[in-house]
């Protein structure tokens, strides 16, 4: 059977059936039964029109809903008006579910699941495997006295929107980003995903932000083999064997980021690919153009007034004008940025800047601490040897 | 209630406990940063070998990671946030993380655990670490009497 295929057929069977009238949380469960049904049919039976088949099933799943609440309403005469199949919904329609599954009012984890469900066609167990909690955490369904899962929550939260309205296109972005910096685990992987569904979104939207954020993905995923040893250590990028980056998906990243930025509309995504362009242009990591990404973290700096933006762009400082600078640079982010709520990675970029700067006894004493505040075992693992090879110097 | 089962030869489920503080000493007690970074990964690739030979005799089923800070949390009645307190640097007992493993006795859970704190660390030398050994309670029997 082609999931790809599958997944891809979904949200156009969702428009179906929300232009036919039904509310789009009741939609969007018949779809989900389809979607299982054809996983379990389709590998020894497979249907001649799949979406024809998708649709069929789904209305009468959801036919079967509602006559089941008539009848247990007593009310069967609201169910007796089928209407007729309508045109082939076109790509449009399925723009409107991302801005509906993004919509603001969700939450981020909310937004996320709906978005895999509804718009990638993955089914609950999937979306919860790759996300490491129970099925019943992520599910929907028919709802408990308390306890909504995630997708059912959020469909409650959208369920009176209406899919007309135009959406904002930074919360869908964001929602994409946050699906692809999960990475992968399960058997579901969630970067391939991200990017396949904003590369959908880009062909359907005219956004500069859209092929920056479409940019930036492919830039990130073409490297993706040599950022991590078989054994999960991290390779930091000076150190990445750069004959196994992706040079196809790279020059693809970086026709995407061209376009865009001949728009003359730059914003985060767009200045964010424009540093990882950099990176993947250069053959060795003593080629990079420093000097050019200090201007885009400058760029990133002003659009986003970020602390990462800062904390990057003083690494960059400190290759390209010395450890002493990129220290100047980092005192910039203030004390606060090493305290109560630090600044992730703060204190591992400060160490590195310290031991190029020739500070091994404190560089070594703030990769212990980077260690310890590290948010998972790769990158508590990589300061920790970077402190062991410090400590462990001849003297 | 009549006899109980755990004389029969079910498998009953272990938590391997590892803590950052409040276990007695490790025999060979020093932290990973004064290790070489050939130790750090010797180590590394120990725990990672162990998690893999486990699942192949399906003897694994979760392991997991804790950041060492932690924050205490209560009700503070109705209406009210929570109450929050700490990082408490001076906490006697702090649990850096678990392997939960699905075995045929206790003596095997033993067994597994010993295994693990063989771990090499500085000098390659095992370290000797205590690991606590918790038995999970177990579901109720279908035969209670």
């Amino acid at each position: 059977m082609n999931e790809a295929l599958l997944r891809s057929l979904i949200p156009g069977v969702l428009g179906v059936l929300v232009r036919r009238g039904v509310d789009f949380a009741a939609a969007e469960d018949a779809v989900q039964d389809a979607l299982v049904e054809a996983i379990r049919v389709w590998p020894a039976d497979p249907p001649r029109d799949p979406r024809g088949w998708l649709v069929t099933v789904a209305w009468r799943r959801h036919l079967d809903t509602v006559r089941a609440e008539a009848a247990r309403r007593r009310c069967e005469d609201r169910v007796e008006e089928e209407p007729q199949p309508g045109p082939t919904p076109g790509v449009d329609d399925s723009l409107q579910l991302y801005f509906l599954c993004a919509h603001p009012t969700l939450t981020p984890s909310s937004a996320v699941a709906l978005t895999l469900r509804a718009v990638g066609g993955l089914t609950t167990r999937q979306i919860a495997r790759a996300y490491l909690v129970p099925e019943a955490t992520m599910a929907w369904g028919a709802p408990p006295a308390e306890g909504w899962g995630r997708i059912s929550r959020a469909k409650r939260t959208v369920s009176g929107v209406r899919l007309d309205r135009p959406g904002d296109v930074a919360t869908v972005l964001r929602v994409l980003y946050l699906v692809f910096n999960e990475g992968y685990s399960g058997d579901v992987d969630l970067a391939a995903e991200a990017i396949r569904l904003t590369r959908r979104l880009a062909a359907g939207i005219d956004h500069p932000e859209v092929a920056g954020l479409l940019a930036l993905m492919l830039l990130h995923h073409a490297r993706r083999a040599s950022r991590t040893t078989p054994n999960g250590e991290l390779v930091p990028l000076a150190e990445q064997d750069r004959k196994r980056w992706d040079t196809g998906m790279i020059a693809e990243g970086i026709t995407v980021l061209q376009a865009a930025l001949a728009r003359d509309r730059l914003g985060e995504y767009q200045a964010q690919a424009a540093v990882a362009a950099l990176h993947a242009d250069a053959r060795t990591a003593e080629e990079t153009d420093w000097p050019q990404i200090v201007e885009w973290y400058d760029e990133l700096v002003r659009l986003t007034d970020s602390p990462v933006a800062r904390l990057n762009r003083a690494v960059a400082v400190g290759e390209a004008d010395g450890p002493h600078a990129g220290l100047v640079a980092l005192a910039e982010l203030g004390d606060s940025a090493n305290k109560g709520h630090p600044v992730p990675r703060y204190a591992a970029v400060a160490a590195h800047l310290h031991e190029r700067a020739g500070d091994l006894d404190t560089a070594a004493r703030l990769y212990a601490e980077a260690a310890s505040r590290a948010p998972n075992l790769a990158e508590r693992t990589h300061p920790t040897r970077q402190a062991a090879r410090l400590n462990s110097r001849p003297r | 209630m009549g006899h109980t089962t755990t004389e029969e030869n079910t498998m009953a489920k272990y938590l391997l406990l590892k803590h950052y503080r409040g276990a007695p000493a490790a025999v060979n007690d020093v932290p990973m940063d004064q290790w070489t970074p050939q130790e750090v990964s010797a180590h590394i690739q120990y725990m990672n070998d162990f998690a893999a030979r486990l699942e192949k005799t399906g003897e694994f089923v979760d392991s997991q990671a804790l950041a060492p800070e932690g924050r205490f949390v209560r009700y503070d009645g109705e209406g009210r946030p929570p109450v929050v307190d700490g990082p408490f640097a001076e906490t006697k007992d702090l649990i850096a993380g678990w392997m939960v493993i699905d075995v045929d006795s206790e003596e095997r859970a033993f067994e597994l655990a010993g295994e693990l704190s063989a771990a090499p660390g500085a000098g390659g030398e095992p370290i000797h670490e205590w690991l606590e050994v918790r038995p999970f309670l177990t579901e109720m029997s279908t035969v209670t009497e």
